[in-house]
């Protein structure tokens, strides 16, 4: 955080981000939100890059602007009444509430996690050339369990998709 | 019977037919004009083999004047700039302006002269003489074409949704211009070279999806709506078998860098689309999906839903989806290059011509196959198109991943020559591609039609002959 291009960088990034998740709130047309909740996860992707983690830069941009925002698309277009105009409702309070206790949390965690900081020298020598090797090594090394646990779940979760929405045959053969 | 007699139909066919090619009105020109033409064309030949022997000589190597690579000039001056002690910043930025301006002219001319090539060659295939009344060979005709579109009223159809009807035609154009970033285009020639490049080329490439399913809805208009959801569908289908494929190249390449990659081909001499032929085709035919390009073009069919997500936009903004389209088709060209036909090298002939030659030659290549594709296949339809992306490619793609794998570990670890095991893996693909592929489409009920070969429309028509006709009216 030494050079001015890259607290430049931050702060404008930081500026796109927050405006794109206030936006999201008041919006009232759910497309709308969605373009700017989109514009949002672009802005988290740029502050990942400032911090050197390219491959998790690249894969918000890939999951979450890509896919999450189509399957979104989805989800609005499959429900009705899903465009009208998205007024108050009585959950304002709880998701508020929600949404606090959240910003408590991950508050509380950068406060509390020491955060080893490098300067200068040390930085640059610590600095990896590319963080997709090491993120390799550890998903299928040291946390090679709760990968392969999150796979079988993701793939139970698919099983389930295809089951609830497969077609029921007439003669009530429930197979 | 005497057609010779008979007069043209129409005019225009009358001014077809009266159409001389240059060579002939090259013959008419005074004596000289000629000599003058003639003495311009020996002093082109003659820079043209004094470029050919610097080159060749080597007298040119490394210098910020070698034409093989631009990107010489650019660290020469990135050099010069940190001689005078300026700020990192101002290299920093001067290379990115000159990358980016790199960027923007090339897929800008080709959006000036591609429509004009696109049309042309279609017409060739379809045995049209295609644009050819705007200047010479109808080159001008794309200017034409955009003075026409920018001349258009804007309409904005009743109940469409300002904003999101605004936005598509802008937002699709970001990530066909911002894909163009990891491309290699000589050894150390690319925008950004980045750690990412596979990733980041599919990540860009799924951005488009949004824009295209916006401009659909925000029409208000039930044949965009149509278009949008198919197109979408498409896309999130087709995504899935690149992803698989692009996964292959990158475990049998051991690297997410495009130059890597180049570089892996370079090493043993010999392109990926031998070593993974399935992969290569099916990275083909899925992008020709995500670019909506014939035969996969049902998002905007135009015989079904009129034209699709655009249906509703005119002059310019159609103008930008139009471009957009072109712009893709040589951006997935150029990826098809790097990944399966080598990139910018060629077998050793990248050390005498610069590498950004030999890739856009390439490009060229694919980019005919796709028009040659377009002129050829009829479209397929919307079911028949995701079944083939969910039952064949994809378990396909996967079972060549798996092969791919354990080959990749054989080449890397088994200490054997790179020639006997690299053999091995394509010998073992091919016979993947051969037998899996028949294997499967038996499996699912894929049959070949009995009998195509004969080109019955085409016969009744008058096909070939009623071309010969027409060349042998005077």
């Amino acid at each position: 955080m030494e050079s001015p291009g890259i607290i430049l960088a931050f702060w404008v990034l930081s500026a796109i981000t927050v405006a794109g998740c206030l936006l999201v709130m008041v919006a009232r047309n759910l497309l709308h939100a969605l373009v700017f909740l989109v514009l949002a996860f672009l802005g988290m992707a740029g502050l990942f890059v400032t911090l050197s983690a390219d491959f998790i830069a690249v894969a918000q941009i890939l999951i979450y602007a890509g896919s999450i925002a189509v399957l979104m698309v989805f989800a609005i277009m499959l429900t009705p009444l899903a465009v009208r105009d998205n007024a108050n409702s009585l959950y304002v309070l709880p998701a508020l509430a929600a949404g606090l206790g959240m910003a408590a949390i991950i508050g509380f965690v950068a406060v509390s996690t020491p955060w080893a900081e490098l300067q200068g020298d040390a930085l640059k020598h610590n600095d990896p050339v590319t963080t997709v090797a090491a993120i390799g090594d550890l998903l299928l090394g040291r946390y090679v369990l709760p990968f392969e646990v999150a796979s079988i779940l993701l793939f139970f979760a698919l099983l389930g998709a295809i089951v609830l929405v497969r077609e029921r045959r007439n003669d009530g053969d429930p197979s | 019977m005497s057609r010779a007699a008979l007069p043209p139909a129409t005019p225009m066919a009358r001014q077809i037919l009266d159409h001389r090619s240059l060579l002939q009105r090259a013959r008419t020109l005074p004596g000289e004009a000629r000599v003058a033409l003639a003495l311009l064309g020996i002093m082109t030949v003659a820079a043209l083999a004094a470029v050919g022997y610097l080159v060749i000589a080597g007298t040119l190597d490394g210098r910020w004047y070698d034409i093989r690579d631009l990107g010489n000039g650019t660290s020469h001056l990135v050099y010069w700039m940190e001689r005078q002690g300026w700020h990192p910043a101002i290299p920093y930025l001067t290379t990115g302006l000159l990358g980016g301006l790199g960027i923007l002219s090339l897929v800008g001319g080709w959006l000036v002269i591609g429509s004009w090539v696109e049309r042309r060659l279609l017409a060739k295939f379809q045995i049209r003489q295609g644009p050819n009344r705007n200047g010479p060979f109808g080159l001008l005709q794309p200017i034409a074409d955009a003075l026409k579109l920018i001349q258009k009223e804007a309409l904005i159809p009743i109940g469409a949704d300002r904003l999101l009807y605004y936005l598509p035609p802008v937002l699709i154009f970001i990530p066909a211009m911002l894909g163009w970033a990891p491309v290699p285009w000589a050894a150390r020639m690319s925008y950004v070279d980045m750690n990412v490049g596979v990733v980041y080329a599919i990540a860009i490439s799924s951005l488009g999806v949004l824009a295209v399913f916006l401009a659909g809805w925000s029409s208000n208009n039930h044949y965009a709506l149509l278009g949008a959801m198919r197109t979408v569908a498409m896309m999130v289908s087709y995504e899935i078998p690149i992803s698989m494929t692009l996964l292959s190249v990158v475990v049998l390449t051991g690297s997410l860098q495009l130059s890597q990659i180049v570089a892996w081909q370079q090493q043993y001499h010999v392109w990926l689309i031998i070593v993974l032929p399935l992969a290569a085709f099916t990275f083909l035919f899925a992008s020709t999906a995500e670019i909506n390009r014939t035969p996969n073009d049902i998002g905007e069919a135009e015989s079904e839903i009129v034209a699709g997500f655009h249906t509703e936009y005119s002059g310019m903004k159609a103008g930008l989806f139009l471009a957009v389209e072109l712009g893709n088709a040589i951006l997935v060209g150029a990826m098809m290059a790097t990944f399966f036909l080598g990139g910018y090298t060629l077998f050793g002939l990248e050390t005498w011509i610069p590498g950004y030659l030999i890739l856009a030659t390439k490009i060229g290549a694919v980019y005919f196959v796709f028009v040659w594709l377009r002129g050829t296949l009829p479209r397929f339809r919307l079911d028949q198109l995701m079944g083939f992306a969910w039952k064949f490619l994809i378990p396909l793609a996967i079972v060549q991943l798996l092969v791919v794998a354990v080959e990749a570990l054989v080449i890397e670890q088994s200490g054997l020559p790179g020639v006997a095991t690299v053999s091995g893996a394509i010998l073992v693909n091919a016979l993947l591609t051969f037998f899996g592929v028949r294997a499967w489409a038996n499996a699912i009920g894929y049959r070949p039609e009995a009998g195509a070969s004969t080109p019955i429309l085409t016969t009744a028509v008058g096909g070939l002959r009623a071309a010969a006709r027409l060349q042998a009216v005077p």
